[in-house]
């Protein structure tokens, strides 16, 4: 019976979920009264192992094998699933990511078992309890996971890494037997499709559309109001993929982390996706005609109301402002 | 080739959600419904796929009676035929019992690639593919935005974080997660939505599949999220509202 914290780093670099998904552990394990252990799987992985062997833990294993150098759904998942075999855990943490999404389902159906993914709390109420959103956000929903072990991917943000309490872990090398033939992806080497032109990190202020601005045509309405600011305009992704901004404008987990003094949210919804990416903005101001809306649970001021009408409101209000 | 694309039914984003009597999901009798998004990009995948290879597009939905309308959209739209597991209650089931579902319903079509939307909208689980894939024992990968096929062999363009990509190559038979905004969506023409009238829609039991399963994870209760701020709102007139908050940007968080 322990926790068993899965952590991901890329060429050296930590993914820093990773950070915010130990220090749950570590919380959890007191919550629960478990020991708790943490994972790293690639080739060459002693020296991120041995950094992570600097938190509070009882055990950090780096399972290292030539075939988990690049990764691959297969691999990860074979690799995983023998430590798992070896150390029976009663509950495997991931931080959700791109990579946790593609192997971490299959790892736990081969322990009939589901992921409970993209998790934002966890408490023990008669054993253990997992909260996740629904609808993109606009609910949330209490999970009592069945069996054991129980897999669970934690949302970005959810936890904070700097509550992480440094200790002293022993590290162990684990050696999966992985077989090159049963490794059916080939990954090729990462890209970027272009080099970004707008870096919008900078921008002191952004004024952000979304799909409320239901067409094209309308996109002059907040261009507007940028301009009224001086800010920089940005959107949501359907925006991007549809082409009405181009993609170097688009915020979130698939597109920029900006963190501007103020971030106006126009006709977003706030899924998790978007907010990621400018959750770090000083002031947030949302304008949505659904008091429901997700973006208003991080928003600092709210304007609930339709854009078409708020909007060139506030472009005259700013106008009579600045005199 | 012949794909599968498993499409599910959820109700429309802009819906206004109630919490059913029984606290544990929403009350579904006032809501309309629509195909997932990623699940409406997947089946535009297969539907190009098809006219560049040949071969046939099914669509595959596990859900109750009125999945029937979205399944006649995706007829409606070029899918060839399709296949209704008739479900009552979905949220009777995880994912792994929605799965074992779908995957109990491919096996026998011996399919070249399935395709999933990357996740569905009302659930968000973001694993259906992934684990239908391993009940079938195939290769997958997830967050695809475009798919080649070559000698049996699939090079995929999959999605990574802030802006990056990465090709992959795998044998065929493959599931493939789809991720949203990957082509344009095509219309139904009236022709289409006529000759949907006549295409195969084969109804099948979760007993008749033999797929048997209980939840491992159980929604216990649904609600409203907390808020993680104190949020000023404000409602009612358009300019007086945005006078209060050109004034508070102002003087309160002098920001302006
Ligand atoms: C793996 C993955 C990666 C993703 N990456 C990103 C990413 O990087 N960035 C990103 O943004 N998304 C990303 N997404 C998509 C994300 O999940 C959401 O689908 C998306 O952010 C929704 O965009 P939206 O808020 O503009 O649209 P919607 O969710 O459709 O919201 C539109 C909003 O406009 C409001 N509205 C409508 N009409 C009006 C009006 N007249 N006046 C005022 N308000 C109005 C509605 O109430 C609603 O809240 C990703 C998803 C996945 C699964
Ligand atoms: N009941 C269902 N019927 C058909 N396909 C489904 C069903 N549930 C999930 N899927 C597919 O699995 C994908 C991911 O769903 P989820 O794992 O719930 O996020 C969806 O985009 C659909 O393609």
């Amino acid at each position: 019976m322990s926790i068993l914290v899965i952590l991901e780093q890329h060429n050296g670099q930590w993914h820093r979920i990773s950070w915010e998904t130990l220090a749950a552990g570590q919380q959890l394990g007191v919550a629960l009264g478990l020991p708790v252990e943490a994972a790293i799987a690639g080739k060459g992985v002693e020296g991120p192992a041995s950094e992570a062997a600097t938190r509070k833990l009882e055990k950090v294993w780096a399972v290292e094998h030539d075939l988990l150098e690049q990764y691959t759904a297969d691999g990860h998942t074979a690799a995983f699933e023998e430590l798992i075999r070896k150390t029976q855990p009663s509950l495997v943490l991931f931080p959700h990511t791109y990579q946790v999404r593609d192997f971490a389902p299959k790892l736990a159906t081969r322990f009939s078992q589901v992921l409970v993914s993209d998790v934002i709390a966890a408490r023990n109420d008669n054993g253990l309890v997992l909260v996740r959103q629904f609808f993109q956000g606009k609910l949330s929903g209490d999970i009592r996971p069945g069996g054991s072990p129980c897999f669970a991917s934690l949302q970005a943000g959810a936890w904070r890494a700097d509550q992480l309490e440094t200790g002293s872990a022993a590290m162990e090398t684990f050696v999966p037997t992985l077989d090159a033939s049963r490794i059916r992806q080939k990954p090729e080497p990462p890209f970027r499709e272009t080099a970004r032109a707008v870096d919008l990190s900078a921008a002191g202020i952004i004024v952000s559309v979304g799909r409320g601005i239901k067409e094209e045509s309308n996109i002059p309405v907040v261009r507007e109001l940028a301009a009224a600011l001086g800010a920089e305009l940005a959107a949501s992704r359907p925006i991007c993929d549809a082409g009405w901004l181009p993609m170097e404008r688009q915020v979130g987990s698939s597109g920029q982390t900006v963190a501007p003094k103020i971030y106006i949210a126009v006709g977003i919804s706030g899924a998790i996706q978007h907010l990621v990416g400018m959750k770090g903005a000083k002031t947030i101001v949302a304008i949505n005609k659904d008091p429901n809306a997700p973006i208003f649970e991080v928003a600092d001021y709210g304007i609930v109301g339709d854009l078409f009408e708020v909007v060139p409101a506030l472009v005259e209000a700013l106008k009579k402002a600045k005199g | 080739m012949k794909i599968i694309v498993a499409i599910k039914q959820v109700p429309l984003r802009d819906s206004h959600f109630r919490i059913a009597a029984s606290g544990k999901w929403i009350e579904e009798s006032d809501l309309s419904f629509e195909i997932n998004e990623p699940d409406a990009y997947a089946l535009e995948e297969a539907l190009q796929l098809r006219e560049k290879h040949g071969g046939e597009v099914i669509a595959l939905c596990a859900g109750p009676e009125r999945a029937q309308q979205t399944i006649r959209d995706a007829l409606a739209k070029g899918a060839d035929r399709a296949i209704h597991i008739e479900t009552q209650d979905l949220n009777a089931l995880d994912t792994l019992g929605v799965a074992q579902l779908l995957a109990a319903a491919a096996k026998p079509e011996q399919a070249d690639l399935i395709l999933t939307g990357l996740q569905s909208d009302d659930l968000g689980a973001g694993q259906t593919g992934v684990v239908v894939a391993e009940l079938l024992g195939i290769p997958h990968s997830t967050i695809i935005m475009q798919a080649e096929v070559r000698d049996r062999v699939i090079r995929v363009k999959r999605e990574l974080e802030n802006g990056w990509f990465q090709h992959i190559e795998m044998p065929l038979p493959v599931v493939l997660t789809i991720q949203s905004g990957s082509n344009k969506l095509r219309y139904a023409t009236l022709m289409g939505i006529k000759k949907a009238k006549n295409k195969e829609v084969k109804r099948i039991t979760p007993a008749e599949l033999g797929a048997e399963s209980s939840a491992a994870a159980k929604i216990e209760k649904i609600y409203a999220p907390q808020k993680s701020k104190q949020t000023q709102i404000f409602e009612g007139d358009p300019k007086a509202a945005a006078a209060q908050l050109v004034e508070k940007l102002k003087f309160e968080a002098r920001v302006l």
